[in-house]
Formats: structure tokens, sequence, C-alpha cells
């Protein structure tokens, strides 16, 4: 393509090295002024990377970048601003303790000359932006009291106020609710409404589908091609990123159950602020079943992983694995009972981010034989495991054993993390969001390797806030709401819109009551 | 029976000065995410600078702010090491507690022919009023180098958090990614409170030296960094509460002063540890928890973030 000014962004022959890693080979884009633009490809594809390059983050070893036409090089995030691009950043980038008014005038104060900041009127700027836009932020809350729905407005806001005409979303809804995804995609039309253009990485097929005129695809650091989204599915999307044949849906036999592995009878749990977040909630998952938990964020999910790993104290009720309670004991206690756990965030509570990966590798294992011995590590026997892992859950790069585990894309994190998990022989694996902000091709091989530990005879309890998720994996899907189990449904009789309707808490009062 | 009157509170702010002025440098250093332990080492080398200064340039102003100079030299080796080296800012720290004392000994023994103790300055800093006045001024005459202290403490307070320099410094010290998403230089300003922090650190030494007594000798730093340092965590990084509790050590210390005046059965030892304990206590007892600064302490390399 000529380099043109109908163009808002063009980037030609970009070529970026991480020590020897390289991160991306001569990759190229063009987004056409005032559209939506996708950018798609798998974990550690370059995505982040080739954006951070755009914003100035990052320095290309090689490589042009154009903006309508005329060459530009961006240096420092303060070039890119002054060049009107804004980023939102995957990992966001807010100071929690200070208030959205700070946040989104950082750098760029109403201040007189003396510096004073005149907060009055920024706080008028930023409400003009709020009305413009039907942003629901409010300007005087703090951060960290704020939900991620509102955060991530924040970071829109934020680049707005500065005046952007190019808007840079990098995964912006791996960590929204589907009302929340809604309200952003609408955003995202009102800006290009205004002549303004938006990239987005996402690894929502339905997204891009419903979102953006065009996606180009990345593979590894190589740029593969850019397609009109109206002419492809979301299978043939999904086939160009990873290079084969993929299947969004996993192929699987009926479940044959065996006998109840684990039960919670009549549970109830406080939250932090005292109020009950579960009253009376009964489940049952068999050996060789997954049992999936559908629901809408905030309804009881958390607290209920919470007190099956006794990090949170329950207020009566019975958990029994085996047969055995294990309500209000230990966390070594239930990891000896064969319980493990995919937790929801990975990076706080699955992963040591400062610790190699294979130092992570065995976490929860190192007292065990052959891995220490009179409390003396073996890193042989530990080299051994790590390399296990990596082959069997096919983590990349595949020399990253003694990298650190922040140095690895979210994506292979997660393999990581489900690997070391599954190979504790858990009788019952509780996977939560397992493939938060994954690919399509991780999500198929995590949703295999989930199947496959069903097959084995494992209990599975599967908790999604991704419906699709849930409705292809799991055998049985219950429906949370309110902290109770409202419905319960088999796989085949699940349909997306009657489960939906009871995860919005349809029908409650008249035909559902508790069923377990 | 011990009594306090009005004549204490020269004193009172005598003791906290330096400790303030110490004080003032750590929340700045770490405000802005490097941590700074090196204090004490800083004030001793910018207490024996003061001194020197102000024996041969006769000037305790000049001599004041020679001594902020070299607090802040020694700094800048801190924001070397810390920023551009990514260095571990306790070891450096700690390397800075050596390294003052011992240079400021090493050249008062060169410039005062061997001896490790300055010789006496002409002229101290002068006290706000006259030494005329008569009544209440009297009572309350206080050092100037105390007004100066409490002045930077409102200014700092000021700075921190009415104005763009503050809100930008207080960013860089939580979360300097975003900072630098921003178009914030993370380095830039980190040098500078680096730099800020000695110099003032400096002066508080430079206060020991040129108010409180006349030279400079080995003990005349003994440990106010350390205590600084306390104060900034007791006062949770704010100036205004680590400045209170400077004044609540130096309060502790006259008691102690009067309290080993009188006969009394308490060993002296014991009442010296008054104020360290009566600190700790009130600390513990009406101050909440403290929150460092999230990236305090933290190298920033932004290519692994
Ligand atoms: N600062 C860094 N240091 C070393 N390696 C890095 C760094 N940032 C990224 N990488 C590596 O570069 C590759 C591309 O990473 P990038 O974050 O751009 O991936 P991505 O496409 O955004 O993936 P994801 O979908 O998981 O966010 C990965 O292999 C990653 O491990
Ligand atoms: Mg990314």
């Amino acid at each position: 393509m000529k380099i043109s000014p109908e163009y808002a962004v063009q980037m030609r022959g970009i070529t970026k090295t991480f020590g020897s890693l390289m991160a991306l080979n001569k990759v190229g884009i063009d987004v056409k002024k005032g559209t939506i633009h996708a950018i798609l490809g798998e974990n550690g594809a370059g995505k982040t990377t080739l954006m951070n390059i755009l914003y100035g983050f990052h320095q290309a070893d090689e490589g042009e970048i154009f903006l309508e036409g005329k060459k530009v090089f961006i240096k420092t995030p303060h070039v890119a601003i002054a060049h009107k691009i804004g980023m939102v950043h995957q990992h966001f980038m807010l100071v929690d303790n200070f208030t959205v008014t700070e946040n989104i005038i950082l750098g760029n104060e109403i201040a007189n000359k003396l510096g004073i900041i005149n907060y009055k009127k920024a706080r008028n700027e930023i409400l003009k932006i709020v009305k413009k836009y039907r942003l629901d932020v409010d300007p005087d809350a703090k951060i960290e009291n704020i939900s991620i729905g509102m955060q991530q407005r924040v970071e829109i806001l934020r680049a707005l106020y500065r005046g952007i005409d190019i808007l840079v979303l990098d995964e912006p809804t791996a960590v929204l609710t589907p009302m929340e995804i809604s309200g952003l995609i609408k955003i995202m039309h009102e800006l290009t409404k205004d002549g303004k253009t938006v990239i987005i990485i996402t690894h929502k097929l339905k997204e891009i589908k419903s979102s953006s005129e065009f996606c180009t695809i990345i593979r590894r650091g190589e740029y593969i091609d850019t397609v009109n989204v109206r002419n492809k599915s979301e299978e043939e999307l999904g086939a160009k990123m990873v290079g084969r044949a993929i299947k969004l849906v996993v192929d699987k036999d009926e479940a044959k159950p065996g006998k109840t592995v684990f039960e919670i009878e009549n549970l109830h749990v406080y939250n932090e602020r005292k109020i009950s977040a579960i009253s009376g909630l009964c489940l049952k998952v068999r050996a060789g079943e997954i049992l999936g938990i559908a629901g809408v964020d905030g309804n009881g999910q958390k607290e209920l992983v919470e007190a099956i790993m006794c990090l949170k104290k329950v207020k009566s009720g019975v958990i029994k694995i085996n047969g055995k309670e294990i309500q209000n004991t230990s966390v070594l206690n239930v990891l000896k009972n064969k319980i493990a756990t995919i937790h929801e965030d990975r990076q706080k509570r699955g992963l040591i981010l400062d610790f190699t990966v294979s130092e992570n590798a065995i976490l929860g294992k190192y007292k065990l034989r052959p891995y220490s011995k009179n409390n003396v590590l073996n890193n042989s026997e530990i080299g051994k495991l790590t390399k296990k892992l990596i082959e069997n859950y096919d983590v990349r790069p595949k020399d990253c054993q003694n990298s650190l585990a922040k140095e690895l894309s979210g994506g292979n994190q997660q393999k990581l993390i489900i690997g070391r998990q599954i190979t504790c022989e858990p009788d019952l694996l509780i996977a939560v969001q397992p493939t938060r902000g994954l690919d399509v091709g991780a999500i198929e091989s995590i949703h295999r390797i989930l199947i496959e530990e069903r097959d084995k005879g494992k209990a599975i309890l599967l908790i999604s806030l991704e419906l699709d998720e849930i409705i292809n994996v799991a055998d049985t899907i219950a429906v949370i709401y309110n902290g109770n189990i409202i419905k319960t449904f088999s796989q085949n009789e699940a349909d997306e819109k009657v489960v939906g309707l009871f995860m919005a808490g349809g029908k409650v009062g008249a035909n559902a009551r508790k069923n377990s | 029976m011990i009594t306090l009157t009005l004549d204490d509170i020269p004193n009172i702010l005598m003791y906290s000065t330096p400790l303030i002025l110490g004080a003032m440098g750590g929340v700045i250093s770490e405000r802005c995410g490097v941590v700074n332990i090196g204090i004490d080492g800083m004030m001793c080398m910018g207490a024996f600078t003061a001194a020197t200064a102000g024996y041969f340039l006769a000037n305790p102003w000049l001599g004041l702010l020679f001594g902020g100079l070299a607090g802040g030299l020694i700094a800048l080796l801190h924001a070397i090491a810390c920023v551009t080296f990514n260095a571990d800012q306790t070891i450096s720290g700690t390397a800075l507690n050596l390294i003052g004392p011992g240079l400021a000994l090493f050249i008062s023994r060169l410039v005062f022919a061997g001896s490790t103790q300055t010789l006496t300055v002409s002229r101290k800093m002068p006290k706000i009023f006259s030494q005329e006045v008569s009544g209440i001024f009297r009572q309350i005459n206080i050092d100037v180098t105390s007004l100066i202290a409490l002045i930077i403490v409102i200014l700092f307070w000021f700075v921190l958090y009415k104005t763009k320099w503050g809100l930008r410094i207080r960013a860089v010290g939580e979360h300097p990614a975003a900072a630098e998403t921003l178009g914030i230089n993370v380095r830039v300003l980190r040098y500078a409170c680096v730099i800020m922090s000695g110099f003032f650190a400096g002066i508080g030494g430079g206060c020991v030296t040129l108010s409180t007594v006349s030279c400079f000798s080995p003990t005349s730093i003994s440990g106010q960094g350390f205590i600084a340092l306390a104060a900034v965590i007791f006062g949770k990084w704010m100036p205004h509460r680590a400045c209170g509790a400077c004044l609540l050590f130096g309060f502790a210390q006259i008691l102690t002063v009067k309290l080993s005046g009188e006969k009394s059965l308490i060993p002296s030892q014991i009442i010296a540890m008054l104020p360290y304990v009566l600190t700790i206590l009130i600390l513990i007892l009406f101050v909440g928890k403290s929150v460092a600064p999230k990236a305090s302490g933290k190298p920033y390399n932004k290519n692994i973030c």
C-alpha cells in the first residue's frame, strides 16, 4: 500500500528484538482514518509490542512510522501524545490511590505559572468530555474504589482529555462484563463518528466482528494479512491467526460421571463488608464431570472459591471432599485433600512474577521428594519437571526455564499454572476464568486439557464469566445468582438465551427455586 | 516536679530542626520512589561542610548553603547508583552512611591539622529576635533555622499536594510506568528529588553545627538521620505529619533533659531511653498503619515492567 494521508497510521518494516528474542520481524500495518481496526494474534505474537512502539514506549530497532502520510519519529510517549495518539494499556496505567481527576490530568495539568493546579477547571473539562461521550465516570472517586469497567473508562477519558486523533486499546475487554463490553463498543463507534481512529487489540473474535472494519493478523512476530472483517467468519479469522484450522468448540464425548467427589451443603459466607455473599448454596461435582458455574461477576463466585480454599471463613454449611469435611480448616489441609485451584488472578495468586519459571513450577511441591530432600532443593529434578511442563502444556518460548515469570506473555503464564496444578494429580480441579486474556488457540488447548482430565475421571469445577466457555465445556451448568445456585441445566438442554436470562436473575420468583 | 514553660519551645525546636530537615529529605526522595537510608551520611557531610565553610567564610548563611550542597553532592552518588544503574537502594544508602562520616573526618584531618573536630565558627546562625528583646519575645526566641525548617515543611506540603510537580512526584513514586506513558520523565524527576533530598539533609546537618553548637565533631551527627527516617514512616510519608513526629521527639528529648536534672531514683540511662520509648509508644497508640509509596525502593526499568 502507498503511503498516503488517507491513513491515520502506517507502520513499515518494524523490527524489534528483546535480547535474543525477535518479538517483531518487519511488521507493517495500515490503518484508515476514521475506522476501527483490529489487531489479532496469539499470546506473545507481538501485538502489544507493536503498539508500544507506535506509542513511543518502546523503540523499534528498524522501521518507519507515518501519520497521515508524514514520516514521524516517536521516541517517547511524550512525542506520541503531541501527535495526538492515546493508548489504553493492557495492564491499566492508573495510580491506585489518586482520584480519577488526578489520574486524568497527570502529566497534562491545568496549572498557573507557579505550577499550582486548578482542580476546579480540570474537573469541569473532564465533565465536559464525560457528557459528550456519555461515559459513566465519577471524577472525584479514588481509583482503588471503582470497578474495573470504570477504571477503563478513566483510561479512555484520559486519552480524550489530551485531545487525541488515534486511540489504541490493548485488550480492553478482557476484564469487562458483557454489558460493559457493549458499552465500550458504543463508545468506540461514537469516537469514529467524530473522525477519530481506533485500533483495538483483542482475542475475542466476536468483538472484532461486531466492532471493526479491518483486521490485521500477526503470528509469532510476523505480519500475516489484513482482511476486511465483513467477509470473514470467526473460524476463518481464528485459523489465520494460529496458522491451522481451529475449533472454537472442542469436541468431547458424553460424560460418564461416577460417584460424588465434592459436595457443598447449605453454604453461607459473608463478604468483606459483612454482607451475605453466599446464602444457602448447594452443589455436587461427580468424578468424570465438569460442573460449570455461569453467572454475572459479583454474584458470589469469588467468595465461593475462597471459602472452598479456606481463604475465607465459612459462616455455616458443609464443604466435603471424598466425604471429608474441610470447611474452616487451612489452605494446607485443602491441598492435602487433593483440591487444586487455578486462580482467577494469575499474577496475584498463581505466580510469583519475580521468580523464574522453574521456581514457579514447583510452588506447592517444593517440600516433596524428589524435588527436595532434607530441605535442600534438587535442581536437576526441578529442571526435569519444568521441562516436562513446558513440553506438555506448550509454554512458549521453549527455553523459558530460567526466565522470570513476568517475562512470559499472559497466555503462557496461564498454561504454566494449569500444567502445574494438574500435575498435582488432584481429585477436584477448580478452574476460575482459566482462559481470561488468552488467544483462541490457547483457549482451545486449555479446553482440551480440561476435558482430558475429566475423561481421566477427575471432578472439575469450572467458574467463568464467559457463557460461551461454560456452554461449550461443562457437562452440567449451574447458574449462580445472588450467592445461590438458582438453576441447573445439563449441557444439551442449555441454550445461551435461557441461561443468560437466569444469569440476570430472571424467572427466579416464578418457577426456579433452589435447585441442587 | 518538672514543669514545661514557654522557655522550652526554642529548645524543643532546636532539637527537632535537624530531624525535620532530614525527614523532609526522606519524604521527597521516597515520595518519588527512591528509598534513601543514606540521610544520616548526608547530614554528616552537610554538618561538617557547613561548619568548615562557616569557619573560613565567617558567614553562617554561606556555611549552611555549602552544607546543603555537600549533602546534594553525596545524594548525587545515590541517584547515579539507584536511578541510572538500578542498584539496590538499601545497599547504596548504607554505603553513603559509611562514606559520609568517613569522608567528613578524613577531610577534617586534612584541613584542621589532624583534628577530627573543626575550629569554632566566629558567627553562629542567629535567633529570630536580637538578644536584647525581653519578655515573651525573649522566651520564644527560636533559632532562625527552626523557622526556616517549619517554612520548608509548609512549602513541601504545598508543593506535594497543590502543584503539578507534586502530583508528578507522587505518581512516579506510586506507578512510574504510568507516569512514563503520560510523558513524564521518570529518571529526571528521580534525580531531582534525590539530589534535593541530600540538599535538605545537608542543611539539617548544618543546623547542628551552626545553630545548636558551633563546630563539627565526630559525634555531631549520631543517628539523627535514622530518627528522621523513622519520622518519615511514622508520618506516613507526609511532610506535615513527619514534622509532627520530629517535634514529638524533640519534646521527649527536652523532657529527658529536665528529668535527668532532677534528683531521681531512675537511673539516667533509663531516662535517656525515654524519648525513643515515648515516641514509639505514642506512635503505636495513636498513629495507624502507614503505607509506603508503592514503587518506593524498586528500580524502574521500563523494559521489564
Ligand atoms: N520487556 C520485555 N522483555 C523481554 N521480552 C518481552 C518484553 N515484552 C515482551 N516480550 C516478549 O515479546 C513477545 C511479544 O510480546 P507482546 O507482549 O507484544 O505479546 P502480545 O501479542 O501482546 O501477547 P498477549 O496477547 O499475551 O498480550 C513475547 O514473547 C514476550 O515474551
Ligand atoms: Mg499484549
